[in-house]
């Protein structure tokens, strides 16, 4: 499904002497099947701006259309926005509430109105999806499991609810190395295994989302900064420390090298890329 | 929804009444809450109206917020006044439907609980109302400390208050989220008879009680870290001590309540 956002505006506690601009004059289309990276500092609005995607929150001016319907009217049937936009929030784990990870994962599907059978099936599917034998764990307590597994789970009870667009806030905060892997795997894996689910990946982490997406967002003070694949973005590395962000340690490292007159003229996300550049500059120097 | 709930009701300043030492407000209020029981004539309300009016004004609290205070009691003062106008026995002044009579002394009776209600309702939330939720447990804790020798646990039962009020907006905060994560999976928290609610409270409340023992447990573990062990030898950052403005305002009290006490034989 596609998200077309057009002139939104965010301000909390309006008229106030509390008064915030989360979001102003945020542009944005997002196509079906994009893998969107959302990035920005602590307070730069991403947070609300994916509420408002989902509908948990209206926004005082703008319009949010999704696959044709725009959700910021009156009247609009908040289940089938929240059937099609799955929002996974920050910490998930804290929302599990059930005696049994199966039950917790029926949660959403049930609150859909599907039939037994069907919310079997899903919970099924969704536990497979983020990795976990259903077998093992779809009668085990959601507090007995590791931190890892029980973000898993909590994730997976938004899979179940089958969403059309995903959108995860910080999905890997507060994991180890291992754990943060095994969820961005995973991630990746339901990017490609669907081509018509789009997905949004909020981070602050440039090492994350680097590699994972076709586009990148720069969020600051509630605008929209800059906008490209993450290369055309990272080579605005002065501007993104200047907003309290960086770029990868590796896109960093070439940079330096490039400072003190090596020639490497790409940008590079990954170590392996990093390393493939460097193997060939030696190349040259070489010869 | 929930994030624009004020905790107490404090509202800040920087005026006499506000500097004043928590102490002494404290027992100034229960010398007002006493006073209005003295009182036994309606003239004498003129002279309570008159100091806690003064005490307002000094404090620059607008009115609008001290209206609002009163606002929930307002069925109390209304069932009171009621009650006592009808069922006071004495002479008949005029009767509705034939049966319900109001009494001239009812009617006195009335008016008279309905003026000292308000007056009680407004004199105690000028204390909330310019004291901390801080100031205010502090204040308790010293004026507890006394009793403390017939087993009153004066420095815990401050400790408890202490910490359950810093804990409100972060329990708030925490139930906002929660709330947003159900309602993300299709949880309803708005429609549905009375049973349907409470079921659907379900899935807000478990994660939120999980979520406060294991702040209670993380809080337990970081005090004793820091080696508390309660209040015993406990000395403080800031010490509560009496100021000029405290024996004015005691002397202003205690010449108040004297001549509330002398007008009981007028």
């Amino acid at each position: 499904m596609s998200i077309l956002i057009e002139n939104l505006n965010h301000i909390y506690s309006p008229n106030t002497p509390f008064e915030v601009t989360a979001l102003r004059d945020i542009n944005l289309h997002i196509k079906t099947g994009e893998f969107l990276g959302l990035i920005g500092h602590t307070g730069s609005g991403k947070s609300t701006l994916i509420q408002e995607l989902n509908a948990l929150i209206k926004p005082t001016s703008g319009t949010i259309v999704i696959e044709g319907t725009n959700i910021t009217q009156k009247g609009v049937k908040l289940r089938d926005v929240r059937r099609n936009v799955g929002l996974v929030f920050q910490y998930p784990e804290y929302q599990l509430f059930e005696e049994t990870v199966r039950k917790d994962i029926a949660y959403g599907p049930k609150n859909l109105g599907l039939s037994e059978t069907e919310v079997a099936a899903r919970v099924e599917e969704a536990l497979r999806l983020v990795g976990l034998d259903p077998e093992i764990v779809g009668e085990r307590s959601p507090f007995d499991l590791s931190g890892g597994q029980r973000r898993r789970v909590a994730i997976a009870g938004v899979l179940a609810m089958k969403p059309r667009i995903l959108i995860l806030d910080e999905p890997t905060a507060g994991l180890d190395p291992h754990g943060r892997d095994e969820i961005l795997g995973q991630i990746k894996a339901l990017h490609e295994a669907d081509e018509t689910l789009t997905l949004i990946l909020v981070s602050h982490s440039m090492e994350d989302v680097a590699k994972l997406v076709d586009r990148l967002v720069v969020l600051y003070q509630g605008g929209i900064e800059m906008q490209g694949t993450p290369r055309e973005v990272f080579q605005q590395s002065k501007r993104l420390r200047e907003i309290g962000l960086g770029v990868p340690q590796v896109t960093e490292l070439m940079e330096r090298l490039r400072e003190r007159g090596i020639e490497i003229d790409e940008t590079v996300l990954t170590v392996t890329e990093a390393k493939e550049a460097l193997l060939r500059m030696m190349k040259e120097a070489k010869s | 929804m929930i994030g624009n709930v004020t905790i107490g009701q404090y509202y800040p300043g920087n005026t006499v009444i506000h500097r004043l030492d928590p102490r002494l407000k404290i027992m100034a209020t229960f010398l007002f809450i006493i006073s209005l029981f003295i009182v036994n004539q309606f003239l004498a309300y003129g002279l309570v109206v008159v100091y806690l009016g003064t005490s307002i004004l000094l404090s620059k609290v607008p009115l609008k917020f001290i209206i609002r205070g009163l606002r929930p009691i307002l069925v109390i003062i209304i069932l009171t006044f009621v009650l006592n106008m009808f069922l006071t026995p004495g002479e008949v002044w005029f009767s509705i439907f034939g049966k319900l009579t109001v009494t001239k002394e009812g009617f006195r009776q009335a008016s008279f609980m309905a003026i000292r209600l308000t007056l009680l309702i407004t004199g105690t939330s000028l204390l909330t109302l310019t004291t901390s939720p801080i100031q205010l447990t502090d204040g308790i804790e010293k004026l507890l400390n006394p009793f403390r020798k017939i087993g009153v646990p004066a420095h815990e039962l401050a400790m408890m208050m202490t910490i359950a009020l810093r804990f409100i907006p972060t329990l708030m905060e925490e139930t906002n989220k929660i709330m947003k994560a159900q309602m993300a999976r299709g949880g309803d928290f708005e429609s549905g008879n009375l049973i349907q609610r409470a079921k659907s409270l379900v899935p807000l409340l478990v994660p939120l009680f999980i979520s406060a023992f294991r702040r209670a447990d993380e809080l337990a573990m970081a005090m004793e870290a820091r080696c508390y062990r309660g209040g015993e030898g406990r000395t403080r950052l800031k010490v509560l001590r009496y100021h000029k403005r405290d024996l004015i305002v005691a002397i202003f009290s205690l010449g108040y309540l004297a001549l509330l006490i002398w007008s009981r034989g007028w």
